[in-house]
């Protein structure tokens, strides 16, 4: 059965994104990418020193891999924009993750400002993935605006809490029309596995990863995980009971 | 609304109580909560958290590796002027003290630019005396200008300005601030400011705010430790850095903490604050605040600055030089203080990967 994942015109077979931040050397990243068999990885433009004579994170970065650039740092939609078009003009491609943050205690997104930066990048050709609250709503508006997909997130970025947010993200998963991908809180594999169960179209994660003590190890855990959960909900999850069917039923009756 | 009002619900009776007050019970508790309150931070302070330092440390580093990850950002100062109209009794820049001052020229600072840009660090903090009728906010906006050639976050250390100031010099191109309040006692903060604009406590206590209001994107406290009590402005250090988080919450808050070092013209000067001291504001901190930003500068010796990247640590200078055009010529300059730690930018980064940590050095692009 053909399974693949269209993105922005491109399609993937690994439903695994992964991140380059918080390594102790980026000399990993090969490893990491081999090992989860991702093939998107988002890189934070603030972090790439294109001038840098000892080289930058992208030299470890396949060619074969989609570039997600992503806006960290930006606290509003202009700084995002700003970022997304030096990001392009860097050769970094027309993906962008949008990543509004304006609340450096629990790193939330600003879901206003990231409907107003997905419109005017999206209208100039950007593949725009925003970076969301699970909030229908704004999921809703960033549909209209052009959004390629949602990327609502499990629990706060970095915290590895896990799906803390499932009720949203289901309601997300039913109701929005563009792939959505479980992006930030996802701490370990079974969280993803369970993104994946519940029909999400892919995970998105950096932290669980990096933070391991073998991230390379933890890399190919998450990849087999995604794997397995898009597995299961392709093959359609039994129905649990919430109530055992009785032996001394309570319709019994109608039968006499 | 300023800190400063907050500041006031603190009396020195009160902290000094609730610092005796604290059990290792609490402390315990505390170390397993996920949430600190301000009264926890201070209890993490005291006296009894000093048994549980390793806990706290345990802690620090996993808050650290998750929020920050195994990464260091690198920056270096940049002295642009030495002249000063402030009478401090611990720094080198002291009006008092009697050398030829020196401020650089556009073509000096272009030529330290160079100097810096070729280590490869690509954050610059620019520091000034306080000397507004030399290098006033005109002359740093011309630097400014200068260095943005060079380098993708440009800080300012330089004395306390008005917000539109502050406006002026992001417009400019100014990322980030620093501002030291030196010691958060109004009492020692007016003996040790003999004389000059820096005098006024409450003043420089608000610009950290002003600089917020005027749109910089990170602003960096701290105080000058063993000029009080350590405890005592290690709180404050962390009440302010908190209070300026949740006023305003896009701005990247950080805190350092620097020792009192010796300078020219004064050796032996404050309250001595050991090695431990400095280990348990650190991780009490980063327990009481897990995402803020902590440097740690050279006052600091190689040994200490290594151990500490795990207590978590997040920001740390290198090839540093506290002279003005330290960076160009080889003479011997006064500096502002002495350095401990004089590794270079190329010792920095082989140091911190050994310690399974990478060199970052740039974590901004100028928009």
């Amino acid at each position: 059965m053909s399974d693949e994942l269209i993105i922005g015109g491109k399609s993937l077979k690994s439903r695994l994104f992964i991140g380059t931040g918080k390594y102790s050397t980026d000399a990993i990243i090969p490893e990491i990418i081999r090992k989860s068999g991702s093939e998107v990885i988002t890189v934070a433009l603030r972090r790439v020193d294109f001038n840098s004579s000892t080289g930058n994170v992208m030299d470890h970065i396949p060619k074969s891999m989609q570039l997600l650039p992503n806006t960290s740092g930006a606290r509003n939609a202009q700084e995002a924009i700003r970022i997304a078009r030096l990001a392009k003009a860097a050769g970094c491609g027309n993906w962008i993750k949008i990543e509004v943050i304006s609340d450096n205690k629990y790193l939330l997104p600003d879901g206003y400002e990231t409907i107003k930066a997905t419109e005017v990048l999206a209208a100039e050709g950007f593949v725009v993935l925003p970076y969301i609250s699970p909030d229908l709503m704004v999921a809703k508006n960033l549909v209209q605006v052009g959004a390629a997909a949602v990327m609502p997130l499990g629990a706060p970025i970095g915290t590895n809490r896990g799906l803390k947010t499932k009720e949203l993200l289901k309601i997300l998963i039913e109701e929005i029309p563009l792939p959505v991908i479980v992006d930030a809180g996802i701490g370990k594999p079974s969280d993803a596995c369970e993104a994946m169960e519940m029909g999400a179209a892919a995970c998105l994660l950096n932290t669980a990863i990096a933070s391991a003590n073998h991230p390379d190890v933890m890399a190919e855990a998450f990849g087999l995980a995604v794997i397995a959960g898009r597995k299961a909900y392709l093959a359609g999850l039994g129905n649990t009971q919430q109530y055992a069917a009785a032996s001394s039923p309570l319709t019994g009756f109608l039968d006499n | 609304m300023s800190f400063y009002d907050e500041y006031l619900t603190y009396s020195e009776a009160m902290l000094n109580a609730s610092f005796e007050d604290v059990t290792g019970e609490q402390v315990l508790k505390i170390i397993g909560k996920e949430r600190l309150s301000v009264m926890d931070f201070l209890a993490l302070l005291s006296p009894a958290a000093e048994e549980y330092l390793e806990v706290m440390a345990q802690k620090a580093y996993a808050l650290t590796v998750q929020h920050f990850g195994r990464v260091i950002l690198l920056y270096t100062p940049m002295y642009l002027s030495d002249y000063c109209t402030n009478q401090c009794t611990y720094c080198g820049f002291n009006l008092t003290n009697r050398f030829t001052r020196k401020q650089l020229t556009m073509e000096e600072v272009e030529a330290e630019a160079k100097n810096i840009a070729a280590t490869g660090l690509k954050h610059i903090l620019i520091l000034t005396g306080d000397a507004p009728k030399v290098a006033g906010v005109p002359y740093i906006r011309e630097c400014v200008k200068i260095l943005k050639k060079y380098f993708s976050s440009i800080a300012i250390e330089v004395y306390a300005l008005e917000t539109t100031e502050y406006e002026s010099l992001i417009d400019a191109g100014v990322e980030s601030m620093t501002m030291y309040q030196e010691t958060y006692n109004p009492h020692i903060y007016d003996s040790l400011h003999v004389k000059g604009p820096k005098k006024d406590y409450r003043y420089r206590l608000d610009a950290p705010e002003r600089a917020c209001k005027a749109g910089i994107r990170a602003v960096n406290v701290g105080a000058l430790l063993g000029l009080d009590n350590w405890r005592k402005d290690a709180f404050f250090t962390g009440i302010h850095a908190n209070y300026l988080q949740n006023q305003y919450s896009d701005i990247e808050i950080s805190i350092s903490l620097p020792r009192i070092r010796p300078t020219m013209g004064n050796c032996e000067q404050g309250i001595r604050v050991n090695d431990k001291n400095m280990v348990q504001f650190m991780t009490a901190f980063r327990l009481f605040m897990p995402r803020a930003g902590i440097t740690l500068s050279t006052r600091e010796t190689a040994e200490f600055r290594n151990n500490a990247i795990k207590l978590g640590v997040t920001k740390m200078s290198a090839g540093v030089n506290t002279a003005v055009g330290g960076h160009s010529d080889n003479q011997e300059n006064s500096g502002q203080f002495a350095v401990s730690d004089t590794r270079n930018v190329e010792e920095m980064c082989q140091a911190i990967s050994q310690l399974g940590y990478q060199p970052i050095c740039k974590d901004w692009q100028i928009l």
